[in-house]
């Protein structure tokens, strides 16, 4: 990893010819051209959210033909309903995924360690045996895991989903914090085993201060794939009630429910967005390097 | 890589140390990741086809060569295959697009990336009420969302049904999916041009090239590994395709895909054997895509 991919993205790349020169009229033409299809995107990109957000607050029967326009008069009446269907669902949800997410965390930090720095024979096959567990479609474990579910008695625990999260997310995690610790230099791993330093406690010591930033991209990207999980959910749990978490509550609202609610539909389905949309905004950094692991190479 | 052979003070050997901590996850993955699919390939290989079956026995392929016969089985695998020709398309060129207009720099270049790329964060089944509206088939008087766009930029004879139309549903479904995965797309493609020294436009520039040519022919071969990454990420994510269609359309016929036939098959119909067989039709698709990629992830690593 020469240089990081996400540093790559965002570093600041300065319209050095603009600084420098008056732009000739070509480079104005395409400057112009250029800001006129950045906007037309931004358009394109904002306005399912725009509809999304719009809508929530228009109360509770919202019309199609208005669905575009800004509200006449702003009201938060569809929240509390909204809040009424998925309040449970979402604390259920947060507590689930916070654990998944650490636990997660803390095997793909032992994981990655190993595999970036303490390797044995066969652990690069180890690891690429990993990395297709990454790729499979999860229909293709489902129905064992369904059996295995209800073998084992936990079909009425939200720790199944727990569970899933956990051993399916070993491979990103894994392959996250290898790529990580492969940026630390061997150089330090050798410097603590002169001093005498075990695997374990060189983890401790040297490694495990320095993996915080690690830790913050497995925790997110684990947080919101968790979040905006439903495969998992409607097998693991679809058909109880009380097991419902934010997607499949969600989607059980704007299933069954006919365009009188849509105000409450699109509420809900805002409700159910906060979280990831603010760990976004304030953590984008770090969602975008786990979103980005996914392609291997950094 | 330095071959260790030192004793930690713990009192493991350090090469196989290693093992015994990764020892709990290659359990957890043996098991449940390949154990499982081969547990999968066992149901589908059995007559398992109702609840009512409690000794399966096992019938060969029968039930993949029936899946050939079932209407409802290659419906579903047609719509898979428009839906993944126009998703990977357009993905691919309205991503690679961003991309272009970005890789310069261009003041307020953060705004615009952190903006294109917040679709990423938000779920499937969250946005499918947006486009289940956005993409509603009312045509002219009472119309909203898209239709009614295209009715205010005087282009009302573009119209249409959008996701229950019959030939063009899954041409409708890929609209939201390249919404969602432009910025993944952006992101990859703005990170491959970065990659790209400096002095190779420069050198081409004092070569006395032009920036189109500079384009075609210094910058685009220099993107391949890029786009090929692109190219299996997409293709893969196409295949399993599931949130997306529950969340805008449910289990509605004109929309079936083979993950969610699959649910239905299985759960409604409670016909393990059949769904087994579906499922692992789609993971040969996956792994026809994915298996080579990692072969070449682990040769260019063994490189580097």
């Amino acid at each position: 990893m020469s240089s990081d991919i996400v540093d790559r993205i965002t570093a600041h790349v300065p319209s050095h010819r603009a600084k420098n020169r008056k732009l000739s009229g070509t480079a104005q033409f395409w400057l112009i051209f250029r800001y006129i299809s950045l906007f037309f995107i931004l358009a394109l990109v904002i306005l399912p959210i725009y509809v999304l957000v719009v809508n929530s607050f228009k109360g509770t029967s919202v019309f199609l033909e208005d669905a575009l326009k800004w509200p006449t008069h702003w009201t938060v009446e569809t929240w509390p309903k909204a809040w009424a269907v998925l309040g449970g669902a979402m604390f259920r949800t947060l507590f689930f995924v916070v654990q998944s997410s650490i636990i997660s965390a803390i095997l793909g930090s032992i994981n990655g360690y190993v595999l970036s720095k303490w390797r044995f024979r066969g652990s690069r096959m180890i690891f690429i045996l990993f990395l297709f567990g990454m790729f499979i479609p999860y229909q293709a474990i489902m129905i064992p895991l369904v059996q295995f579910n209800t073998w084992a008695g936990l079909g009425s625990s939200i720790y199944v989903l727990v569970l899933a999260h956990v051993i399916y997310g070993i491979p990103i995690c894994t392959l996250i914090f290898r790529n990580y610790y492969a940026t630390i230099p061997d150089e330090l791993i050798e410097a603590g085993r002169v001093d005498g330093a075990s695997m374990v406690r060189i983890y401790r010591s040297l490694i495990l201060p320095l993996s915080i930033p690690g830790f913050v991209v497995v925790l997110i990207w684990q947080f919101t794939s968790a979040w905006n999980d439903f495969l998992f959910a409607i097998f693991l749990t679809g058909g109880s009630p009380n097991l419902q978490v934010t997607t499949t509550a969600l989607n059980f609202l704007t299933g069954s429910s006919n365009q009188t609610y849509y105000g409450v539909n699109m509420t809900a389905s805002l409700m159910a967005s906060i979280p990831t949309l603010l760990v976004y905004m304030f953590l984008g950094r770090y969602f975008l390097r786990g979103l980005l692991s996914g392609s291997l190479k950094g | 890589m330095t071959k260790v052979k030192v004793k930690g003070r713990g009192g493991v050997t350090s090469r196989w140390g290693g093992f015994f901590f990764v020892l709990p996850s290659i359990i957890a993955v043996g098991i449940f990741v390949y154990g499982m699919i081969a547990w999968t390939l066992n149901i589908s290989l059995t007559n398992k086809n109702s609840s009512a079956v409690h000794n399966p026995k096992y019938v060969g392929f029968v039930n993949y060569t029936s899946l050939l016969h079932d209407a409802r089985f290659t419906h579903a695998l047609g719509n898979l295959a428009k839906f993944t020709v126009v998703f990977i398309f357009g993905t691919l060129i309205s991503g690679f697009i961003m991309a272009l207009l970005l890789e310069k720099g261009i003041a307020g270049e953060g705004l615009f990336r952190s903006i294109y790329l917040y679709p990423m964060a938000i779920s499937f089944i969250a946005m499918g009420t947006v486009w289940n509206w956005l993409m509603n088939s009312t045509h002219d008087k009472g119309a909203g969302g898209l239709n009614l766009i295209l009715l205010k930029l005087h282009l009302g004879f573009l119209q249409n049904d959008w996701y229950i139309s019959q030939k063009g549903s899954m041409y409708a479904m890929a609209l939201p999916a390249i919404w969602q995965m432009s910025g993944y797309v952006l992101a990859l493609f703005l990170a491959g041009f970065r990659a790209i020294p400096d002095d190779m436009r420069e050198a081409a520039r004092v070569d006395g090239a032009s920036e189109a040519k500079i384009y075609r022919y210094v910058l685009f071969p220099q993107l391949s590994p890029t786009f090929l990454t692109v190219l299996i990420i997409l293709g893969h994510i196409s295949m399993k395709v599931f949130d997306l269609i529950i969340g805008i359309s449910g289990k509605s016929y004109v929309t079936d895909v083979l993950a969610v036939y699959m649910w239905q098959v299985t759960f409604d119909f409670t016909n393990y054997a059949k769904g087994a067989a579906i499922a692992m039709v789609i993971l040969f698709m996956v792994a026809i895509v994915v298996i080579p990629y990692l072969r070449y992830v682990n040769k260019s690593e063994e490189y580097r």
